[in-house]
Order: structure tokens, then sequence, then C-alpha cells
């Protein structure tokens, strides 16, 4: 086992790895820009070097820096957590050179998969079911045109270097393909440094589901069972649930058969998670292959009871999967919300800034996975993913019942977060019966909310008043009090409403 | 201790009378029994007769709000015996629109030039924020009359960064 891992990343997935790590016994090492100092991850590590600048290309993507940092504090293995540079190629080889292992896959596995173009060619060979599009990069809009006609609209442009939602455009005639083409091609090219772009057919109303693997470096391979990630804005996952309302134990094993044979035919090792497209039918569609552990692991992890940090440490160590296909059972039913620092009045523009006050959810079927603190200010720099809170029930309807619960124990003060979003989620209709495609959540937002009862407008009221009485009782802060013994009544009056602002601020 | 409050622009006369039990509280006139606790700044356990409410107090630059459960109540407060504490309803001049940023981040991009045309919606500034682009649209058709803020430049909540009549 090693002695010492380096965690290339920050926030709770940074958190949610160290902890793995003490669990363990091994020394966790943190790596820091300057606007994380303070940050919770170098707080609850070992061990912490800073890495340079705010910009994530200073830091965190600075793979140079990484490795050196891991072979000065004589760190065995480097956890690359999601985003940042855990899908990168480049970065598992130079681990590799420097003699640290990258706890994730081959260099050889994630190239093949980083490329959705190669991977798709790959998986034909393999006999993979595949939405019909081209396997290869588009050279014209003529060739792209040609193709579309083929195919048929309406249909999905990818960045083959693509992940996250860049890159990608619906079209749905074409007048649309010309302009669609051109924005795809240059935001993959700003987003990725290579700006080829494919055609896929659009599956209407599809639902996102994927499917975990694990694999250790012996040649065994498993299935973990799915989750349903239908729920998305800007082809961005917002919730995650296991397991899939739809999938029973037939499409499970089915599902899980051809995700085992993707793996395999990428040489796969460590965790992996194989997504698809479900359609009306019930049909699923080979999408790609995310190499790396996802945000959304914890749904998985309570329903099938294993701890996927551990695994994937213990494979990266050289362990066997202790346990075979038939011993992992889906148990029970676990929603996932992600708490992002963004304002749903707002547009959901990204909301940084200081955490004035925090209140954390507990209690029975609740787990939330935070990288933040009270006083702590959210830097603008980097994702605005705060925290995870997850629900887990006997059933769906007790998970949903959890987590709506632990949603109003929660409180993320100073900042807007998106917590208010969850409650409109979860007790919606549609979503409570599972009629979840990816279109969902556009849809549920072009609806008007359901205005709020003012019931609880006599209660505050008497807050206000009571916070105000109870503060103007204290000795004021900053001695505010007793300052300006010559302002006159106009004076006086503006300075006893800033005391009173002052004192509220507190 | 007397106090106007407003909550979502309702108001109420509030007066309060600390006891050895609590408070006697009249609300606009009508008499309840409280009684308070602080569980820890900005957290007040509210007994209102026995129903108990759990209250959290959010204070985000000049603005104050509320949490009732989980319901939130944007509120004033004023003393009703200072005439300087009444609103008086400062607009901004009639016919000019500030753009203003709405979270901190980075100008990416100015999509239009000073004296330039725009209609209601049109994309006026860029900014950057966590990695995520911000279209800041004009709320009315007009002129711009000043771009305030220049490409690259970082800008906190609230800068002014242009300015549409």
């Amino acid at each position: 086992m090693f002695k010492k891992v380096l965690i290339a990343n920050r926030g709770e997935i940074a958190v949610r790895v160290i902890r793995a790590c003490h669990e363990l016994g091994i020394t966790a090492v943190a790596v820091y820009s300057d606007v994380d100092r303070a940050s919770l991850h170098v707080l609850k590590a070992d061990e912490a070097h800073r890495i340079g600048a705010a910009a994530a290309s200073e830091s965190y993507l600075n793979i140079e820096k990484i490795v050196d940092v891991a072979e000065r504090s004589g760190a065995d293995a480097i956890h690359p957590g999601y985003g940042f540079r855990s899908e990168n190629a480049k970065f598992a080889r130079a681990c590799s050179e420097a003699g640290v292992k990258f706890i994730g896959p081959t260099a050889a596995a994630m190239e093949l998969m980083g490329s959705k173009t190669r991977a798709r060619q790959q998986m034909e060979k393999a006999g993979i079911p595949f939405v019909p599009g081209t396997s290869r990069g588009l050279e014209s809009f003529e060739q792209a045109e040609q193709v579309a006609k083929e195919i048929d609209y309406p249909i999905m442009l990818k960045a083959a270097a693509g992940g996250g939602g860049k890159g990608m455009r619906l079209v749905r005639s074409r007048d649309e393909l010309r302009t669609a083409l051109e924005s795809a091609k240059s935001e993959a090219q700003r987003s990725f440094g290579d700006s080829e772009v494919y055609i896929e057919k659009a599956i209407v109303s599809p639902r996102h589901i994927e499917m975990q693997v694990l694999a250790d470096e012996h040649g065994n391979t498993v299935y973990l069972g799915e989750r349903e990630c239908s729920i998305q804005r800007r082809h961005q996952k917002v919730m995650e649930e296991a397991p899939s309302p739809i999938v029973d134990a037939a499409m499970r094993r089915r599902m899980g058969e051809v995700a085992i044979r993707v793996a395999k035919a990428a040489g796969y090792t460590n965790a992996g998670t194989v997504e698809f497209l479900v359609d009306r039918d019930r049909n699923f569609y080979f999408l790609e292959m995310n190499t790396r552990l996802q945000v959304e692991h914890p749904v998985t992890e309570l329903v099938t009871g294993l701890d996927l940090v551990h695994l994937q440490i213990r494979i990266a160590a050289g362990d066997r999967l202790r346990f075979a296909q038939e011993e992992v059972n889906i148990r029970g039913h676990a929603i996932e919300c992600r708490i992002y620092a963004e304002d749903p009045d707002n547009n959901y523009f990204p909301s940084p800034g200081k955490i004035t006050l925090l209140l954390t959810p507990d209690g029975p079927g609740i787990r939330c996975d935070s990288g933040i603190y009270e006083g702590w200010t959210v830097p603008i720099d980097y994702d605005p993913l705060l925290a995870k809170l997850i629900g887990y029930g006997t059933d769906r309807d007790q998970a949903i019942s959890r987590l709506v619960r632990g949603l109003d124990e929660y409180l993320v003060g100073g900042i807007k977060t998106n917590i208010p979003l969850f409650r409109r989620i979860l007790s919606d209709q549609d979503f409570q019966a599972a009629n979840l495609d990816t279109g969902y959540l556009d849809r549920l937002l072009r609806t008007n909310r359901v205005s709020r009862g003012d019931q609880a407008a006599d209660v505050a009221a008497i807050a206000a008043g009571i916070f105000a009485a109870l503060d103007s009782a204290q000795p004021m802060r900053n001695g505010i009090a007793h300052e300006s013994p010559a302002a006159g009544p106009r004076a006086a009056s503006t300075w006893k409403r800033a005391s009173r602002i002052e004192a509220l601020r507190q | 201790m007397i106090y106007d409050v407003s909550i979502e622009g309702t108001n109420y006369r509030l007066e309060l009378e600390p006891t050895t039990t609590g408070w006697d509280c009249r609300l606009n006139g009508r008499t309840i029994q409280v009684n308070a606790a602080i569980i820890r700044p900005g957290v007040m356990s509210l007994l209102i007769e026995n129903k108990s409410h759990e209250v959290k107090r959010e204070i985000v630059a000049a603005e104050f709000h509320l949490w009732v459960g989980n319901q939130r109540y944007s509120a004033e407060l004023r003393d009703p015996r200072s005439l300087r504490n009444r609103r008086d309803g400062t607009g901004t001049a009639e016919g000019s629109s500030k753009l203003t940023a709405p979270m901190p981040g980075k100008v990416v991009r100015l999509l239009v030039n000073e004296k330039d045309q725009v209609e209601a919606g049109q994309g006026v500034v860029v900014v950057e924020a966590m990695k995520m682009q911000n279209e800041i649209k004009s709320p009315k058709k007009g002129i711009v009359q000043k771009l305030a803020a220049a490409e690259g430049a970082s800008v906190n909540a609230g800068d002014v960064l242009a300015i549409v009549e």
C-alpha cells in the first residue's frame, strides 16, 4: 500500500480523497494556488504545497509543478480527482515517468477514450451499440451537410476532444448547420485546443444513464450498477440518482455487460464510467467513457456499500478486487444534489463571495460531501461546485423525503446557491413519477414558479425586531457608539442607523 | 422598543418589551407572547405561543434577509422616531440605465462601442467568472453613453459596466 498520496485537486473532491487516505493510513499531500491558501483541503491535509497563482493554468492544470511537488514530497502516488488534469494522458504519463503511480487508468486507455472519434472506431470494432453518426472528424461544411442529410435531422455536433457540454450543438435543420458548426469548432478550439468536431444523430428526449465499472490490474472487471443523470442544464449534470427508476435487473445486466466490454476493449484499469443515451424504448447507445472518478460517485457508494476512492487506491497499489460480480448488490436508493454557488433568481449566474453563515444537514440517510466552511470566501477562479448533498433511503420515495428534509436544514448564507432549485425539482410531480429526460430541467425552468406563501412573514417581522433589540443590548462593536460627540441631531440619526446596520452585520 | 419593520415590502409596527420569561410583543397592535433564544450568531430559536421557528439572519452588503424555515424574506428595519430613516425613493435618473456586474469576475469582451444604438435585451459586455461566460444585456433600447469597463479588467459585484440612455 502507498505511504503518501498527493491530491492534484481542490474543493470537495480533494477533501473527499484526503479523508479516504486518512482512513487507509496514508499521508495526504495537498497542493494549492494563491487564492486557496485558506481552503478546506489545505486544512485537512497532512502536508500542503503552494503551486502557483490563482489561474488554473498556473496551478492545478500545471503538470510540471504538480509532478515536481510529488517528487519533492516523496509521494508514491497521485490522485487526480475529477476535472483539471484528471483525464489528461500526458499527466498520467508524466507521473509514471517520474516514478509516481497515477491513480487511474493507463495513459494509453485515457488517450483512446479521450478522443471521442478514436474511441468510437475502437468500440465499433468491439460491437458496442452506437448512436448513428460519423466516427471521424468533419473535414468541411459540405461533408457535414452530406452526413447530416444521410442520418437525418435533428443532429448533434460534438467536439472530438470534448466533455462537459463544451463544443456541443443541437442542429434541428440545415439552416442552422453552418453557424452551429462554426461556433462548435471555435468553442472546441478555445476549450480543448482542438477544433475537431463530429456528427451524431440527436435522440429525441433521451435519458442519460451511466454505468460504473471497476477494473483491477489483474484482468478482473466488474460493474457497480447505473446512475440516472438525466437532470441537466446546459449539458451539465445537476442531480443524479442510483439506481435509475427505469432500469430493471435484466437491463442492468445487459448494460453492465456492455460496459465491461467497453472497458476491456480499451484495456481499462481502475474506476471508470461508461455513459449511455437511452431512448424511449429503453434502447441504450454508448456515448463515451469517462476515465476518472465521477462527481456523482457517492450515489453508487450508498447503494452498493462500497467506497470507490478506497478501491481506486487499492487497485492502483496492485491489489486484486476482493469481490466478484455476483456479490455486488444494489440496495436502497440514493439521490445527489450538486450545490453550486449560483443565483437561481439571476439566470444561474455564478455567485462567489464570503460564506457568512453555514448550517449543514445531518441525521438519517444524509451525506454531505463539502469543500466549504463558514467564513470562507468562494473564489471566482474555479468551478462553482461547493458541496454535494446526498439523500439515501430504502426506496426512492424515502430518499426524496430525506433529501427534502436535509435541504430544509441546509443554509449557505452570504452567497446565493441553487438549493431552492432542488426543492422545486423534488416537489415536482414529473420528478416524483420519474418522468425524466435530458430536457426535463429546461422545461421545468420555463414553467412559472409556484408563488410561495407569506405565512411566516409575521414570524420574520418579530425576529427582525428581536435580533435588533438583542444587538443593541450588547456593547457596540468597534466603539461606534462612543464616537463623534460633536455630531448634530441630523448626523446623530444617521450614525444611529449606521451603527444599527453595523450591529446587524456582526 | 418600537420598530417599523418591512418584510418583502409589507410594513409592520413592532413594539417589544423584555420580560422575565421572554418578550411582550405587539405586532400591528396585536399582543403576542414570544420567547427567543440565540442558538449561535445569526440563528434564533423563536417560540411564538409555543410554536417553534428556526430563524436565520443573512446579511449581504447593505441588504438583510431572514430565513424562516426554508423561506427567505427580505427585511428592513427603521426607527420610527427618526424621519431621516424614511426612504426618500432615490431612483436612477429618468431615461438612463446602468448595467452593473452581477458578480465579481473579469470582463472578457465588449460587444458594442460607445454611441452605438442597442436594443432591449442586446448583449453589451461579457463577464467571466467561475468558468462561465455571462452576457450582460441592455435592459432597454437606447444609446450606449459610456462603456466603463475595459476588456481584461477585473470587476466586483455592483460595478457599473456601461450606461445606456
